[in-house]
């Protein structure tokens, strides 16, 4: 039931709702519980909300540690 | 011990048991909220949907759980008006769409979802949408992990905790563990490596005789968690005791709505419930405490199957009889 999955911040509404593209998809989400968020950040959906900002620095340097395993 | 069912489901999927040296033992948790449910909520659940001025909206794992009698699937079947929804949002619209009826929602969620049910409150409080009511059964984990640990039933190592409860909650609330007991923790993201790093980094712990509450999965989890979900969960809900299916009454694990926003809580609504029966022989219970595997269960695989399943952990794909089933 936690399951959440990754995506982008298209565009942002008056009504703290965005459009948030996964994988070429593009789904409306609510923005209340991360009213922070900009457009261009990745965040993570559950059940139809924003719970979370992806840290891209982050997200970054594990792919690449990974990259360097699968390697 | 991995706590959260979406835990179970990844690592039976990329069989990340077969890829670990034998002296590491995988043991699923209690952490699958549909699992944890107990009988009579959904009873109660049910005895609604029977009220002809009722509409039940529920997310879509909990339509085949099993009562004393009946499903969610089966009154459906028999005419209540039962709808699936993927967002508390979409359960709002339900409720702006009909006002003659009473819409309520099963508030079932770990910490990752009830921020997601707070909101909804918040909202319809917002928009006065006074035909919408949660029924709430709410849970936090940390508590379940202390009386797992206190019962003293099983030898855990290490805890992999849940990547998107802690989303929410952040880190912070698992060092009592490692304070207390002694146990390393590290919050685990979801793909097969962040799996096989969280098994690394627990047994790296275990290895330098630490005890420490790290986090693997740092591009989502931060120390502090969500502070403006957790804010609107403690502005609706309160702490309360908890039942949890198989486990009994966990201590302030149980989340209920405050008496601030009563008027939306479904609890006022006085059905008459059925006598609660638990399916004889159904081992689920022990299965959620990790004292067994599902295979030591007499009606594994059997008599409970995905099609026909007699107990919650067969009924949601995040269930631990569910993942052996399809995977082992």
């Amino acid at each position: 039931m936690c399951l959440a999955i990754p995506g982008k911040v298209k565009k942002i509404f008056n009504d703290r709702t965005a459009e948030i593209e996964i994988g070429g998809i593009v789904k409306n989400a609510s923005l209340d519980l991360i009213p922070q968020v900009v457009v261009g950040d990745y965040v993570l959906l559950h059940a139809g909300f924003a719970i979370q900002v992806i840290d891209q620095k982050e997200a970054l340097e594990i792919f690449r540690a990974w990259e360097g395993i699968i390697d | 011990m991995e706590v959260c069912g979406t835990h179970t489901v990844a690592i039976f999927r990329n069989g990340i048991k077969k890829m670990l040296p034998a002296n590491i033992n995988l043991i699923s948790g209690p952490g699958c909220p549909v699992c944890v449910t107990p009988i009579r909520y959904i009873d109660e659940i049910i005895a609604l949907s029977r009220e002809s001025d009722f509409i039940i909206t529920t997310f879509g794992d909990m339509i085949k759980v099993p009562g004393s009698t009946s499903t969610l699937e089966k009154e459906k079947a028999n005419g209540s008006d039962i709808r699936v929804v993927y967002s508390t949002l979409n359960a709002l619209e339900v409720a702006r769409n009909n006002s003659s009826k009473k819409i309520v929602f099963m508030g079932v969620g770990f910490e990752t979802t009830t921020p997601t049910i707070a909101s909804s409150i918040l909202k319809a409080d917002e928009e006065k949408i006074n035909n919408f009511f949660v029924l709430s059964v709410g849970k936090v984990i940390p508590p379940a992990m202390r009386a797992l640990l206190e019962s003293g039933e099983i030898n855990i190592n290490g805890f992999i905790c849940p990547g998107h409860v802690s989303a929410i909650i952040g880190s912070r609330l698992y060092n009592f563990i490692a304070a207390q007991y002694s146990i390393p923790c590290v919050v685990s993201g979801f793909e097969p490596l962040d799996i096989l790093q969280t098994v690394f980094m627990l047994a790296k712990q275990i290895e330098e005789g630490r005890a420490e509450v790290e986090i693997q999965y740092k591009r989502i989890v931060k120390p502090e968690g969500n502070k403006i979900a957790l804010e609107k969960v403690s502005r609706v809900f309160k702490i309360v005791d908890s039942e949890w299916r198989g486990i009994g009454n966990i201590p302030l694990s149980g989340l209920e709505i405050k008496d601030k926003y009563a008027q939306f809580n479904a609890r006022k609504f006085k059905v008459e419930i059925e006598e609660t029966k638990e399916f004889t022989g159904c081992r689920c219970g022990e299965v959620l405490r990790g004292v067994i595997i599902p295979s030591e269960c007499s009606l594994f695989k059997k008599i409970c199957t995905p099609e026909d399943p007699k107990g919650a952990c067969m009924v949601s794909t995040e269930g631990t009889c569910a993942a052996y089933y399809k995977y082992n």
